[in-house]
């Protein structure tokens, strides 16, 4: 069983995040990471790797310092990494990032066919959630997001997820190969120990650019993005705040407080 | 200005009746789509008679029903269907409430049309002839204005997003049944079990006006937060650590990863305001804590900050409030 996870390099979520004057997040702040929901997605192939005798690539595209969350994808496990480095790429929007993706997918499949491809269920930069669907809209796989839980049974060749989403829960099935996003409910993902870091270190990354798997730069990046931010500005700070300590009457404030401002 | 109608996704529960937040996208659409009016999909085979005045209060022209045999609540059906209705609407404009499984959607439909698609828009304009999406992003820090630079658009909206008003003028909504042509690859995804989630007789916690929200410092005991929400006519929400606790169902937790919300007002009570629940209600419009630890990080964004002991200061609110409300 061979299953790639696509994982993002993003500003950490305890950091002080920035948009520049292009309206794009800034990612050259030294303090990004592997995105955390994307963790969960590393663990959740591994865990299906362990069980059924598979591999696992770890595949991203970002600049240069991207690489380190498929560093930290090795350090947990995973035996492969490749990361798609071309300039031409800044500035996509997550449809371009996902043809990025889709493209390298299919590179990978030239090797050696991929039965699953594993993505967590939002990177926490942007938190569009498109990619996951659009990558397999673009490999015409079925997709099975947002899976709380995940099973696969190779004989019969099929992955199996529940869902929750707003009004209902779910259970889906799908014939391999598929494309399935998990939350950050489906397991606790494991830390890198002191050998999985050290194996790590042997462990190669392959660079590809959009040359390398056939892609147009003017339909990825900037060139290719559908949509372009106009204005990106810090919001203003709440004014007129109250801060009390209670001294008895604090709740008949607030209920005062919120009659005042027409807020029941 | 769009001189091509605006398309909603008539989002509706398993009785007919429309989700709340979908007034809210039909008064967006109405003020971008001006003459060319709005048009409604109908996506299930739930009975759309119930809907009917709301959809005639809000002046929807035309309503697609889609219609097949297929689920329309896989996602890559529901693509299909969306599809098919683009073309019988000749709509460049898509307007859908931000859930997972709309967004599911979305994705499938901008790999296949070359729409651009913005998600969790709270407002829309048009300007120089393109759709203009309003979001907040990085936990609520900041706010963008996001131009479709394709010829078509796929905007998911936030609840909350706008009042819902009526149109000035009623009208008398045309249905139609709209064959939908469902591609192969789209039926590959089966259903094994789909489970409704049971009405809590609140609010729905995704799309309501107020909610009240409680984390650790309840240590389980809801009773003041659900007063209070009661009384606010509200909807409960809580903390992960709540609802890992067991306090309150997986349902109610909010967070960048769980339910996303923006209500007029929230309330945090024993809500401590931890990165991850901050994702997930930074942008509501009012915020009130109330928790004992005055170092709280919720204090830092809170409109009206209690340092107190929820179960005193809560109750007494309620009661405040009801006395004021006669």
């Amino acid at each position: 069983m061979r299953i790639v996870v696509c994982v993002k390099f993003v500003p950490d979520i305890q950091s002080d995040r920035q948009l520049g004057p292009d309206g794009r997040v800034v990612r050259d702040g030294g303090d990004g990471t592997l995105n955390e929901l994307d963790e969960n997605a590393v663990e959740a192939a591994l865990a299906l790797a362990e069980e059924h005798d598979g591999q696992v690539v770890v595949l991203t595209v970002g600049p240069d310092d991207a690489v380190d969350a498929v560093r930290k994808g090795l350090q947990m496990g995973a035996d492969e990494a490749v990361h798609v480095l071309d300039d031409d790429i800044a500035g996509a929007d997550a449809i371009g990032t996902a043809t990025v993706l889709a493209a390298a997918v299919r590179r990978l499949s030239e090797d050696a066919p991929v039965d699953l491809v594993v993505t967590g269920m939002a990177g926490l930069d942007g938190l569009t959630s498109l990619l996951p669907t659009a990558i397999a809209e673009l490999l015409d796989l079925p997709a099975l997001p947002l899976a709380s839980s995940l099973t696969v049974d190779p004989v019969a060749g099929t992955a199996t997820v529940t869902r929750r989403l707003d009004h209902a829960t779910e259970t889906l099935t799908a014939d391999l190969p598929v494309l399935v996003s998990v939350t950050d409910g489906i397991n606790e993902p494991r830390y890198p120990n002191f050998k999985g870091i050290m194996a790590a270190r042997k462990k190669p990354v392959t660079t590809w650019t959009l040359a390398d798997l056939g892609v147009d730069p003017a339909t990825v990046g900037a060139a290719g993005a559908r949509t372009r931010v106009l204005e990106a500005a810090p919001r203003p700070p709440r004014e007129d705040r109250v801060l009390v300590t209670d001294t008895g009457d604090a709740g008949a404030r607030l209920a005062a407080w919120l009659v005042e401002r027409k807020l029941v | 200005m769009t001189v091509t109608p605006v398309l909603v996704l008539l989002d509706h529960a398993p009785d007919g009746s429309l989700r709340p937040p979908v007034r809210e996208l039909l008064t967006l659409a109405r003020g971008v789509a001006g003459e060319a009016g709005v048009h409604g999909v109908w996506a299930g085979d739930e009975d759309l008679d119930a809907a009917l005045p709301v959809l005639a209060a809000q002046g929807v022209s035309t309503v697609h029903r889609l219609v097949t045999a297929a689920d329309v609540h896989l996602s890559a059906v529901l693509a299909d269907g969306l599809e098919a209705a683009l073309g019988a609407s000749g709509a460049s404009l898509l307007l859908l409430v931000s859930s997972f499984d709309n967004k599911e959607a979305a994705a499938r439909l901008a790999v296949r049309t070359g729409a651009g698609v913005v998600t969790d828009a709270d407002g829309l304009t048009v300007e120089d002839g393109a759709v203009v999406a309003h979001k907040t992003v990085l936990a609520g820090t900041w706010t963008t204005r996001c131009a479709v630079s394709a010829p078509s658009a796929i905007v998911t909206v936030k609840a909350n997003a706008v009042p819902a008003q009526d149109a000035a003028s009623p009208s008398s909504p045309q249905v139609v049944d709209l064959p939908v042509e469902v591609r192969a690859g789209s039926t590959r995804v089966r259903l094994v079990e789909r489970t409704e989630h049971a009405a809590s007789g609140r609010p729905d916690l995704g799309s309501a006006n107020v909610v009240v929200v409680g984390g650790r410092g309840t240590e389980g005991d809801f009773t003041a937060v659900e007063e209070l929400a009661d009384v606010l006519g509200g909807a409960v929400g809580a903390t992960r650590v709540a609802t890992d606790e067991g306090w309150i169902g997986h349902d109610a937790q909010i967070g960048q990863t769980g339910v996303t919300v923006s209500p007029r007002l929230y309330v945090g009570a024993g809500v401590s305001g931890a990165v991850h629940h901050r994702g997930g209600m930074q942008a509501s419009g009012t915020i009130v804590a109330v928790n004992s630890d005055p170092d709280a990080p919720i204090f830092e964004i809170a409109d009206f900050g209690i340092v107190g002991d929820l179960f005193t200061v809560l109750p007494q609110a309620a009661a405040e409030l009801r006395r004021l409300q006669g």
